[in-house]
């Protein structure tokens, strides 16, 4: 029984997290429409753009299959724009905003937070649960603020949080489905109870 | 103690890769920024004119007054770029000055620079640029592009020039997959591209960074069509603020290409969408009007 991940393939850089996890033995599964998370009990939210993600899960109705998926427990997996979407609360750095979201993890997200792409960058993390620092990318990227007690922080720059879970949900500012390293990709998938 | 380093090729390529599946919209005022944004555009380009407008009217074609760049990206979270002309670096570097997320060193603009592109390794953000054959599309990277789109013939609403294009590069990287290894610094000869990017398409059969559509996609059906082709993803310039309803085209183009192989999405979203932009057949543009035959 071939082991299958859902990765949100409305927009964004799905093929990356997809290529990472058939180098880990992993079937995923492009997930486009409701009936395609059938077959996946985890899904990765990949990044993109936040205010065109949601606006197409909205459009192709996967808002509430995905929250109900969070609320049955199953393991889910935020990078950059798919992390925000998880979040209970999102501000901008230099704008007011208002945007919808998921409303899964009691996080505060802070979209922007390191300026614009000028400002993107690359820094070495350590990362717990791994024994080697990993090469995190990051791009016009959020910050995390725990909002409960809760939440486990697994690697953090010098301006905060940049990793974290809360239960089996999972959020990195970074993008480590650029990187060329599946470290994390195992991490997840091993922690979640997935079998690869 | 951090080792944290801006401008690298992979944090500029990588931004590319978050727009995938996306449509960057070209807009004119904060307004068209705004309802590009709410439509779910994932970037905006911000012109101080719409190249249909540019070819209409005619004279030198320049980089947008900072002003209104500064305008919009006060109007929308979403990524702001802005076009610099072929080789001007010093418009370059005002772009980069003003903090714009990306910089499309465009044809549609009138060329500053008759031999020579901007060197876009000197520059921490990225640069987009035009490409119409792969040769073309690798001596861009080669100069520091991380990201390339089709030019097709911008202002037109006529995509027949973006589909010669994706299929010429297309083409081009089929053709070097099975080009036998001992031919590959003659082919780099031949194409004019740096040997080591045409060692790297043959090897990978793709082009190192992203390559999205662009030049006359003017309906959900074109961009699509692009999509299904090979496209990553894909900019539209006139064809929504030139049409009848920019909203409603602007949400349906975005729609069709988050869903580009599903027919009955595409005729869906197709419906009602007003007057699309009146377009131009390209054979009646005189051929030193034609904005794809800028970039060397």
């Amino acid at each position: 029984m071939p082991v299958e991940v859902g990765v949100l393939a409305l927009q964004g850089g799905v093929e990356e997290h997809m290529a990472s996890l058939r180098r880990l033995g992993v079937t995923p599964i492009p997930v486009r429409r409701p009936e395609d998370l059938e077959q996946s009990g985890s899904i990765i939210l990949p990044g993109g753009e936040s205010t065109t993600l949601i606006r197409l899960m909205q459009r192709w109705e996967l808002v509430e299959p995905v929250r109900r998926m969070a609320r049955a427990g199953a393991s889910i997996w935020g990078t950059c724009a798919g992390a925000v979407l998880l979040c209970k609360k999102v501000t901008e750095q230099e704008h007011d905003l208002r945007q919808e979201c998921l409303n899964i993890v009691d996080v505060h997200a802070v979209r922007n937070r390191f300026g614009r792409q000028r400002y993107s960058f690359r820094e070495d993390l350590a990362v717990k649960g791994l024994d080697e620092a990993f090469s995190g990318i990051f791009i016009r990227a959020p910050l995390f603020e725990p909002l409960d007690e809760n939440i486990e922080v697994l690697s953090r720059v010098e301006e905060g949080a940049v990793f974290l879970k809360q239960g089996n949900v999972w959020l990195s500012s970074f993008h480590p489905e650029l990187s060329g390293d599946d470290r994390i990709h195992e991490l997840f998938l091993r922690e979640s109870g997935i079998d690869f | 103690m951090s080792n944290r380093e801006t401008g690298t090729f992979e944090v500029k390529s990588g931004h590319a890769q978050m727009l995938k599946g996306g449509v960057i919209m070209d807009v004119v005022t904060p307004d068209q920024a705004i309802i590009a944004a709410e439509a779910g555009a994932v970037a905006v380009m911000a012109l101080e004119r719409v190249p249909a407008d540019i070819r209409a009217h005619g004279g030198v074609a320049r980089m947008s007054d900072p002003e209104v760049l500064a305008a919009i990206q006060e109007a929308v979270t979403i990524p702001v770029m802005a076009k610099c002309r072929i080789g001007h670096f010093v418009e370059a570097q005002v772009l980069q000055a003003l903090e714009v997320d990306f910089v499309d060193e465009s044809e549609v603009l009138t060329p500053a620079d008759e031999s020579n592109h901007v060197n876009k390794w000197d520059f921490e953000i990225p640069f987009v640029c035009g490409a119409t054959s792969l040769g073309e599309a690798l001596r861009r990277i080669g100069e520091g592009a991380a990201m390339i789109r089709t030019k097709g013939e911008a202002g037109t609403g006529n995509v027949v020039e973006a589909v010669r294009h994706a299929r010429s590069v297309l083409d081009d990287i089929r053709r070097l997959q099975s080009t036998p290894p001992e031919e590959l610094m003659t082919t780099a000869k031949n194409m004019g591209a740096p040997h080591h990017l045409v060692e790297y398409v043959h090897e990978h059969g793709k082009l190192p960074v992203v390559n999205f559509a662009a030049g006359g996609i003017a309906t959900p059906a074109d961009a699509a069509m692009m999509m299904q082709l090979g496209m990553d993803g894909v900019f539209v310039g006139s064809g929504i603020f030139k049409s009848g309803n920019p909203e409603k085209r602007a949400k349906a183009i975005v729609q069709a290409v988050s869903q580009y192989d599903r027919p009955e999405v595409i005729a869906e979203v197709s419906k009602g969408l007003g007057v699309a932009m009146v377009g131009i057949n390209i054979s009646e543009i005189p051929p030193e009007e034609r904005m794809a035959e800028r970039g060397w």
